[in-house]
């Protein structure tokens, strides 16, 4: 490889910059007092409490899993700090009033608060840590009937919606770290699309993880009702710190009868240095439940994190419903990614597509892991599954685990894969052509990836081409 | 040959070339002068060392040059990286032209003009003043607008892949166009056309090599000299003629003379 790439240095993360801001934080580790304590300090329901503890005493009989093709040293869940927010000054009335601190950092992170975004049609909720601090546009969006909220408000606002959607995709028993998110939970997103309504804009949330030691765990849920549509952006970055730091998060996504979810992300947390010291281990749980001619579609571009552990799945229950999952999992230096999704398909005529790229650099590996099920009565049930490798150096991995389950003889289920590498001679090529060597591996790359960012929404696809390039920086070699 | 051209400067002039794939010494003292507007063809037997000295020029690191120097307007070459080589004008047709797959034509060409015009301080051009310029020069070599937006050379067939690196010269106006075998694996009517297009860009102040094994593509566009290389030389050189003799006698004879030393070794550049 030549010396144009080899000296290509390490791009220093992006978003490596600590906030310093008055915390309100309790002591680390995790016991039932802990989890009575955050329902406590959130003025939770009774059965928001409830469901915590259970979770939490679930939890306690389970053990983390093994089965992910991951090495990471053994994560000490009581030396993790389960509640962490900005002590609240007073209750704020406009987004003027937002700590000039906080508005710094998230303009460090370019996320549109000011009023600039309405013209760039994003309403943003930032979450900061662990507390929502400012929601934009919501009055734009409740005259449609729209709920766009912090978990919290949602809690407080809309009780109703919360008991009846939560837990309702991913149960709180569902997994290890869903359960553990479901104990300790302290913020996150809520959404509600009313019957018939296209939310006229996308939404967006931003995620942060701000102090030392905290892990965070956010919950999402959308709820988009008969025949509702919206498209839901969310990107994730996170500062530079030298010890590990756990995240474990979830997101429900209901599509009633009718209704289609888009959920598009772009996680670029910090991946550690090269050479593995530090970065996020994100273990996430995500799935959504597709109602009678419904429509979940997940994009994900994933570039940051030292462990990504994510599959983001529908249940196709209703008849005629659809699932997609389109994904880019980039993993370089020492970063490892298990990654994929799970389509079970239950209702009859229902169809599924599946397209993910893995670019391995550096040492990374990266691992596509899916489930197709076809249950018995899924007649004439489809699936197209098609996981494209690409792989950069000679020291990284790319590995494939398909698992088809089919239990109706109507199905037709299509599994397709490639592996590739970006060759001397096609950067050679590029080169003669006057092109860079450091450009012309991310066009490479971003070629290859083509048919998954094509359907993020425009402002996002630009982003996560620039994030591609940057990712692979000081990559080959 | 005009007498203004032949005042020109030579545009590529290349001394005692001698470089090495491993241990095998591919280029012997290969020494070659081309003036600007003319066009010159290097013929000879397989394994003689045309592409790798295409390649070598480019920059392409599979051989190592071990002596001699190449100057492209008299400026050294081999410091260069392959795409300086490339913004410094010269432009490569490759015998295989790779694919890149979801890389789409149009915008890899752009990219191309425009890494191009930036080096060189000028303004990018954008897309929609790219599109009709392109258009422009696909017409040049009857190539389907269709063609663009599929990734670059993706599925394309062998005409099509060389129809589409004369286009890029065509876009990318080179001072030195080096063409390795544009000719192989061509059926007659996409012979005619990319001999069309390397015809249209015969320019005075652009020098052409055609690097081919077959005089067929020469009677399309007519060199104003032709090389014989033999064993890592050129061994002869002469004008038009030279082409049709060796299609009559073939290159066996080049070989025995060239085994029986009746070319002489040229002289040493010394370092």
């Amino acid at each position: 490889m030549s010396d144009a790439l080899r000296d290509l240095t390490e791009q220093k993360y992006k978003y490596g910059f600590v906030t310093d801001i008055d915390e309100d934080r309790i002591p680390k580790g995790l016991t039932e007092d802990v989890v009575r304590l955050i329902s406590r300090k959130k003025g939770e329901p009774q059965f928001l409490l409830d469901f915590r503890l259970k979770a939490f005493r679930h939890w306690l009989t389970v053990e983390e899993p093994g089965w992910a093709h991951l090495r990471h040293a053994p994560i000490d869940y009581q030396d993790i700090v389960y509640y962490s927010a900005p002590k609240p000054k007073k209750k704020l009335a406009s987004l003027d009033e937002v700590d000039p601190e906080l508005r710094a950092a998230f303009h460090k992170l370019g996320i549109p608060l000011e009023e600039q975004a309405r013209l760039a049609n994003v309403a943003v909720d930032a979450v900061f840590d662990s507390v929502s601090v400012a929601t934009t546009f919501k009055k734009k969006l409740a005259d449609l009937g729209v709920i766009f909220c912090s978990f919290s408000e949602a809690v407080r606002e809309h009780p109703e919606l919360v008991e009846r959607y939560l837990g309702s995709v991913v149960p709180y028993s569902d997994n290890y770290f869903a359960t553990l998110n479901s104990a300790v939970f302290s913020d996150g997103s809520f959404a509600y699309v009313p019957k018939g309504v296209r939310c006229p804009m996308e939404l967006s949330t931003y995620f942060r993880i701000n102090a030392a030691d905290t892990g965070q765990f956010e919950r999402t849920l959308l709820v988009a009702d008969e025949g509702a549509y919206v498209s839901y952006l969310e990107g994730c970055t996170a500062p530079v710190r030298d010890k590990n730091q756990l995240h474990a998060a979830v997101v429900e996504l209901v599509a009633l009868d009718g209704a289609e979810i888009k959920y598009s992300t772009v996680q670029n947390w910090y991946p550690g240095d090269a050479e593995g010291r530090g970065g996020i281990y994100n273990f996430v749980t995500k799935r959504g439940k597709a109602m009678r001619r419904s429509k979940i579609s997940w994009t994900q571009v994933e570039t940051g994190s030292a462990i990504t552990w994510k599959y983001p799945s529908c249940i196709l229950q209703g008849d005629e419903s659809v699932g997609e999952f389109y994904s880019v999992a980039l993993t370089n230096n020492r970063q490892q990614a298990d990654t994929g999704t799970k389509m079970i398909h239950i209702g009859k005529n229902t169809r599924s597509t599946i397209i993910s790229k893995g670019i391995s650099a550096g040492r990374g590996q990266n691992t596509y892991r899916g489930l197709v099920k076809i249950q018995k009565g899924a007649e004439n049930a489809r699936n197209y599954s098609q996981c494209d490798s690409l792989l950069i150096g000679e020291r990284c991995g790319a590995h494939t685990f398909p698992y088809i389950e089919v239990k109706n003889p109507t199905a037709k289920v299509e599994h397709e894969a490639t592996t590739s590498k970006i060759s001397e001679d096609q950067l050679f090529y590029c080169r003669q052509r006057g092109i860079k060597e450091e450009d012309a591996v991310s066009m490479i790359v971003n070629g290859f990836a083509r048919q998954v960012l094509k359907e993020l929404p425009m402002e996002f696809a630009v982003e996560a081409q620039k994030l591609l390039g940057m990712s692979l920086e000081g990559s080959v070699g | 040959m005009s007498p203004r051209e032949q005042e020109n400067q030579p545009i590529l002039a290349v001394e005692g070339l001698r470089a090495r794939i491993g241990d095998r010494e591919i280029l012997k003292g290969l020494s070659l002068t081309v003036n600007a507007g003319q066009v010159h063809a290097i013929m000879g037997p397989n394994g003689s060392g045309k592409s790798t000295l295409a390649g070598v020029l480019a920059g392409r690191e599979t051989a190592e040059v071990t002596a001699g120097t190449a100057r492209l307007d008299g400026r050294d070459l081999f410091p260069l990286s392959p795409e300086e080589r490339s913004i410094a004008g010269l432009f490569l047709g490759f015998q295989y032209p790779v694919e890149i797959p979801g890389v789409g034509n149009l915008y890899f060409l752009r990219t191309a003009l425009n890494a191009q015009r930036k080096a060189r301080g000028e303004e990018e051009i954008d897309a929609v003043d790219f599109l009709d310029f392109a258009k422009e020069k696909m017409k040049s070599v009857e190539m389907d607008p269709a063609f663009m937006s599929r990734g670059l050379n993706e599925g394309f067939s062998g005409g099509e892949k060389k129809r589409n690196e004369v286009l890029q010269m065509a876009v990318l106006e080179p001072r030195l166009a080096i063409l390795d075998e544009i000719d192989s694996g061509l059926d007659i009517d996409a012979l005619r056309v990319v001999a069309k297009g390397v015809e249209a860009l015969r320019s005075p102040t652009r020098s052409t090599i055609l690097v081919t094994h077959y005089q067929r593509l020469l009677e399309y566009v007519v060199p104003d000299v032709v090389h014989v290389m033999a064993a890592g030389r050129i061994v002869l050189s002469g004008g038009r003629e030279l082409a049709l003799e060796l299609e009559k006698k073939g290159y066996a004879w080049i070989d025995e003379e060239a085994k029986r030393g009746a070319f002489a070794e040229p002289a040493q550049v010394s370092p």
